[in-house]
């Protein structure tokens, strides 16, 4: 029974994430990015995280997700993709992708091959309570910092998007 | 296992079943009582005060063509009232309806999923919600329907923050994610006679709920994502028969969500001070239900009567009493409710 | 965590639904007939132009940053709200120091004049 529903999502995450990456249209893209995050916040879950897995949905789809769709619709970027193939930057991209990846297989293997893994976390460690404790003690100045990151967030964002309505007055509502 | 499995089929079919009789129940109210406020007849000719009319309405959803236009997106044409529908179903599985009954010498709660998370889940669920309305106007290749869904998605994402505020607040008291406990918490009296709800308390966090679960369902005053006069239907524009339904029904279920959600936040949930619950499981389940339903029922006529009294806003008006008004509004009452839990007076 | 499967389970039965309607729906429909009414909706006159060539507002944009931005925050006050009679006064202090830094943000955005539409 577990490892079916394990099996489905993993299923499900691999293949919505390749959809993500293969797809032409990018508002395809997005939803399959949907698909991909909801079936991680179902492993997530299994795994006894669930905190994780709410807050999982709750930012990455309910509003990240979100802002990625409406940057798609305002730019119009399903139809710009189907004009230009890429050339140099998609590329350049691929690779970088690549050496990620090869980065990441790499320093798992070696740590399975020499056999020493970071401390794994147990769903004690990551339930409400104890998660919220280590927040607001050991971890209280980064989350201070976090506080001004978003600030600057807020800031970069209202600054860019005014820049953009200066140099071209809105045409359409 | 199997029994387990057996239980909560027998809850979710339970909600499947209310649900399902709400929406036409809903519709023949909605179109009664506007006539009653607009001192018209209404639907009279279908069965006796036109209670059939619902039926009516169902069938020829049925019968009806169901067209899908030749320039529409076809896979996300069809994945949009799916969408409408799931979130808004699925919230129901953490809503409680009653205390732990005892069955066979089995203790069952009253709720579908209890887990810990609990309302953060449901908030998890509904926000999906918004990929209804987004996917319906991208995909149809209309402009109504584009621009409707456009609006529609960014004023639901708007109002979100604000509804959340409220939600977070009522929880700082109870301290726990868990709606049942919220119910717990607010049962028993004030002063002999009044009700511990958290709506006396936290009125302000109440009202700023209230208004953004308007906004959220795209009712009115908040009903510009399908603002006749210049969108047709907005983001469902081009949908016809069946899948018109569905989102027709996404819509009167996320009312009854969010009522239900209103219901358990801040007026007792299942509970009713002076209702002593019964030790037989079924009536137990019966008192709940009715408790709770009862309540759902009220804001469901609240939500009719506002629709039928009020004006729609304009976009720049909603847009400034959601991050202008609304938003400022939460995070004091959050400020507040959490300096009155500091002195203890919560 | 089998206390969370009856939500998968809750998903399955809603999607049996929905596809049960729309089924039902297919078996008794009206074949339709001309190809006109297959055109995009457009008050019945012929449509002028392709509905994805039309561009927004920037505002769009801008409200879904600053949601994605406050979404953020919240996700901080959910174990802050939950746990607030366990972090006590301290923890008060906490949260009023980082919505003070929010707050200062919100009156830039609002200065600036990106909350207005219009």
């Amino acid at each position: 029974m577990e490892i079916g529903v394990f099996l489905l999502f993993a299923l499900l995450a691999v293949t919505s994430a390749l959809v993500v990456v293969v797809h032409r249209n990018p508002v395809y893209s997005v939803m399959s990015l949907v698909v991909t995050l909801v079936s991680t916040a179902v492993l997530f879950v299994m795994l006894g995280a669930p905190f994780l897995a709410a807050l999982q949905v709750l930012v990455y789809t309910g509003a990240i997700l979100v802002l990625f769709l409406f940057v798609i619709m305002l730019l119009n970027i399903e139809r710009e993709t189907q004009r230009t193939n890429g050339g140099w930057f998609k590329k350049l991209a691929a690779l970088i992708s690549a050496a990620i990846f090869v980065a990441i297989v790499g320093s798992i293997s070696l740590q399975a091959y020499t056999g020493r893994f970071l401390e794994a976390l147990t769903p004690e460690s990551v339930a409400i309570e104890p998660l919220a404790r280590e927040l607001f003690s050991t971890y209280l100045l980064p989350f201070e910092i976090i506080g001004l990151l978003l600030l600057a967030a807020v800031v970069g964002a209202t600054v860019l998007a005014r820049k953009q309505d200066a140099v071209s007055p809105e045409k359409e509502r | 296992m199997t029994q387990e499995l057996i239980t909560t089929l027998v809850k979710i079919t339970l909600w499947l079943v209310v649900l399902l009789t709400t929406v036409p129940v809903m519709v023949w109210v909605e179109r009664r009582a506007s006539a009653f406020i607009q001192d018209r007849r209404g639907p009279n000719r279908v069965g006796p005060l036109g209670l059939v009319q619902p039926l009516a309405d169902a069938l020829k959803f049925i019968f009806k063509e169901d067209i899908t236009p030749t320039a529409a997106d076809r896979p996300l044409y069809l994945l949009a009232p799916l969408l409408a529908v799931l979130p808004a179903l699925t919230t129901f599985a953490l809503i409680p309806f009653g205390p732990d009954v005892v069955i066979d010498g089995r203790t069952v709660p009253l709720i579908v999923a209890d887990v810990e998370t609990g309302v953060l889940l449901l908030l998890a669920l509904a926000s999906l919600g918004v990929y209804s309305l987004v996917m319906a106007g991208y995909s149809s290749n209309n402009k109504y329907s584009l621009f409707g869904g456009i609006r529609a998605s960014s004023q639901m994402i708007s109002y979100e923050l604000a509804l959340t505020l409220a939600v977070l607040a009522a929880l700082i008291p109870v301290g726990s994610f868990r709606l049942d406990e919220v119910v717990l918490y607010q049962q028993g009296t004030w002063l002999g006679f009044l009700p511990r709800w958290n709506v006396f308390p936290q009125f302000i966090g109440f009202m700023v709920f209230l208004i953004a679960a308007f906004a959220e369902t795209n009712r009115v005053p908040f009903d510009l994502p399908e603002a006749d006069s210049e969108l047709v239907a907005g983001y469902h524009t081009e949908y016809s028969s069946m899948k018109f339904a569905l989102f027709f029904m996404g819509e009167y279920m996320s009312m009854a969500t969010l009522s239900a959600l209103a219901a358990t936040l801040y007026f007792g949930g299942w509970h009713l001070p002076g209702v002593r619950f019964s030790d037989t499981w079924y009536w137990a389940l019966a008192q709940g239900f009715g408790i709770l339903l009862m309540k759902v029922a009220l804001f469901l006529l609240f939500f009719v009567w506002v629709r039928w009294s009020f004006p729609r806003f304009r976009f720049d008006q909603l847009m400034r009493l959601g991050w202008k008004v609304l938003l400022p509004v939460g995070i004091f009452n959050l400020v507040l409710v959490a300096a009155m839990t500091l002195a203890g007076w919560l | 965590m089998e206390s969370y499967l009856p939500i998968l389970v809750f998903v399955v039965v809603a999607i049996l639904f929905v596809a049960a309607a729309l089924i039902a729906a297919r078996l008794f429909r009206r074949i339709g007939s001309g190809s006109l009414d297959r055109q995009p909706y457009e008050c019945g006159n012929e449509p002028e132009s392709f509905a994805h060539d039309h561009q927004f507002s920037i505002r769009y944009y801008l409200i879904a940053v600053l949601f994605v931005v406050f979404d953020v925050e919240t996700i901080f006050l959910f174990p802050w709200a939950v746990m607030f009679d366990r972090l006590a006064l301290f923890g008060f202090i906490e949260m009023m120091v980082f919505l003070a830094i929010l707050v200062v943000g919100y009156i830039y955005v609002w200065n600036r004049g990106a909350l207005n539409w219009a």
